[in-house]
């Protein structure tokens, strides 16, 4: 019982962190609704039992990638959008389009997996059983992507730095 | 620690849940309550030792010492006029001072500060909830902390106040690096996340009387130093006081900040300060070790004294630090942190890794 | 204890909101955040199937989400900034020449 009182109540705040970021005009709501998301994700993360998931879900994601988009909305000076004639079309397609989507997904995953329930901390992730099987059966793909990490950092400076300058290479 | 709805361990036996609930809340509240006054104290601290390195006096007024400064401070901070600036973003900018304390003050949860004590038949340790990502929170906590300073100096909407806020997030996206990966060292020293866990691991002693610390043991030296300097820039301290540098930004990015916002950003600052102290305490310097003698009561307590102990002692070199470096510049601080700090965490990393490898 | 198929259904809604901003939106930025949060709808089913089938691995593939999600985060927000210096604007429908 407590396990659904937890998991409707972060549920409901990561829907409404997620409509409140479509709604905001203004970027930097946008992105504090988006860590609110984050936050409530990790949250569900510890109750499916996947608590290393849910600490770096909150380092990684709300802690770095969320403070750079801040960081870059506040670099910017980034104002209201203005909506223009594109983005109308979009919303009439777009709104109908997800609903219609929505519901015929969760029609079909309430049908096929309804009696299936999980209870909380149903498949513990500790973090040695996630280190050893990342350092194992997953050791070729962790190196595969430490070189897309190397070649992202080395991407971002180069696209960031001023064309005419060698100052002002700061990006992580 | 499995989350939600199975009842926690309290000690070694499985607690009903009404029991678990009654000593968290007193724990938390015991917890909060000695924190916010160590964070009153500190300030107090830092008046006085400034002083002294300056040769003032630092407060003298108010009580013995000035030791009642903090209380009048309070008052003060309570009853000034709450000034909100005309063109200021509202909701961030009053959402932004208590997102800063919040994040300051939740780390305390998962710190040790002891063994355990019996109460009758019930083993209570000395820490709000130990869980087996620990540290983990801690960084994460703290990572979230930037967004107190950066949406206070976005949301001001004033030109120090917006440099200062993005001097922060800049520089604290820099320094968590070094931070984190300093503190993976010890980590595979230990094999665990948990706070209690890397404790337990420094006990003893070694060629008979060096204790069993990281800084010695584990020759984690290099990382305890890299880890100090990385905090001082996480916390925004002197000499990497950029978000606030008062010779340039006015006061940064709390130039539009008054009373108890203001002072909720004061907390916040003191409070990391503390919870910084503590996990180095913890990770390098054995966390509550020491020698420990006479009745049960003083047996259970003389550990907490020790990690006090080592508390003030680095806040000590905290402010004895602010009394003595100029402040960097800031083209400097990143070249610092991203030029020297982190390859030199990355080496002390690998060194360790071989030496734990050879000895495994 | 929950249904699997309530998490599912959650990861599912915070898809489609990603999906619907990344259409209505005109901020390139703004953009940018619903595939973020494209990705953690994507993370939460992830680790719902892991604790559905009993298989660790889906854990560590959101792990590698992420690291994917980091690095696009890096080299998108350079590209949005060299974008803003060149067109001094950050809504996309001003931005269609297909060069810097």
């Amino acid at each position: 019982m407590t396990h659904l009182i937890i998991f409707l109540f972060f549920g409901g705040l990561c829907v409404a962190g997620a409509v409140n970021l479509l709604v905001q005009r203004h970027p930097i709501n946008s992105a504090l609704s988006l860590v609110v998301v984050m936050g409530s994700l990790a949250v569900e993360y510890l109750l499916l039992g996947a608590e290393f998931v849910a600490a770096v879900q909150v380092i990684v994601y709300a802690g770095a990638i969320m403070v750079l988009f801040v960081f870059v909305i506040m670099l910017l000076n980034a104002g209201e959008e203005e909506r223009t004639k594109g983005s109308r079309v979009a919303m009439l397609f777009g709104i109908p389009g997800m609903l219609v989507g929505s519901v015929l997904v969760g029609w079909v995953l309430i049908e096929r997996t309804g009696t299936q329930t999980v209870s909380a901390g149903a498949l513990p992730g500790a973090p040695r059983t996630i280190g050893w099987l990342l350092f194992h059966n997953f050791l070729l793909p962790f190196e595969v992507t430490s070189i897309l990490v190397l070649i992202a950092i080395m991407g971002a400076v180069v696209l960031a730095s001023h064309p005419d300058s060698d100052q002002g290479k700061k990006e992580s | 620690m499995t989350a939600g709805g199975t009842p926690p361990l309290l000690g070694n036996r499985t607690l009903n849940l009404t029991t678990f609930i009654v000593v968290s809340v007193i724990k938390t509240v015991l917890a909060l309550f000695v924190l916010l006054t160590a964070v009153a104290y500190t300030v107090w601290l830092e008046r006085k030792v400034v002083g002294h390195i300056q040769n003032r006096w630092g407060p003298t007024r108010v009580g013995p010492f000035g030791l009642l400064q903090p209380l009048a401070d309070g008052v003060k901070f309570l009853f000034k006029e709450d000034l909100t600036p005309p063109h200021v973003y509202k909701p961030l900018y009053i959402a932004a001072p208590m997102i800063a304390v919040a994040f300051a003050l939740t780390s305390i949860a998962v710190i040790p500060v002891g063994n355990s004590i019996t109460i009758g038949h019930l083993v209570i340790p000395l820490q709000i909830t130990d869980v087996n990502i620990g540290l983990l929170i801690i960084l994460g906590v703290t990572s979230l902390g930037v967004y107190g300073v950066a949406l206070a100096g976005w949301s001001s909407n004033s030109k120090y106040s917006l440099l200062g806020g993005l001097r922060a997030s800049a520089q604290m996206i820099s320094y968590e690096i070094s931070l984190g990966l300093s503190l993976v060292g010890v980590l595979m020293l230990t094999g665990s996340f948990s706070l209690r866990d890397i404790v337990n691991a420094q006990s003893g002693t070694f060629w008979g009387f060096i204790p069993r610390w990281n800084i010695f043991y584990g020759g984690q030296f290099i990382a305890f130093f890299i880890y100090l300097m990385s905090a001082y820039a996480e916390t925004n301290r002197i000499p990497f006081d950029l978000p606030e540098a008062e010779t340039e930004l006015v006061a940064g990015y709390h130039t539009e900040y008054s009373a108890m916002k203001f002072a909720m950003f004061f907390m916040a600052e003191y409070a990391n300060m503390i919870t910084v102290a503590a996990v180095a305490s913890l990770l390098f310097l054995g966390g509550w070790h020491g020698p420990v003698f006479g009745p049960p009561l003083l047996r259970a307590l003389l550990p907490v004294l020790w990690f006090v102990l080592r508390i003030f002692g680095f806040l000590f070199v905290y402010i004895w630090v602010r009394g003595t470096l100029p402040r960097f510049r800031y083209d400097q601080l990143m070249a610092f942190g991203w030029k020297f700090l982190l390859p030199l965490a990355i080496a002390n990393l690998m060194i360790t890794a071989l030496v734990v490898a050879l000895r495994a | 204890m929950v249904p699997i198929s309530y998490y599912l259904i959650l990861s599912g809604i915070l898809f489609a909101c990603g999906v619907t901003g990344f259409l209505i939106k005109r901020n390139i930025i703004s953009i940018f955040m619903s595939i973020e949060l494209m990705l953690n709808g994507v993370n939460l089913s992830f680790v719902a199937f892991a604790a559905q089938w009993h298989a660790l691995s889906g854990q560590i593939f959101v792990f590698f989400v992420m690291v994917v999600a980091a690095a696009e985060a890096a080299v998108g927000l350079a590209i949005i900034i060299a974008v803003y210096r060149t067109r001094e604007t950050l809504n996309v429908d001003q931005v269609d020449l297909l060069k810097l």
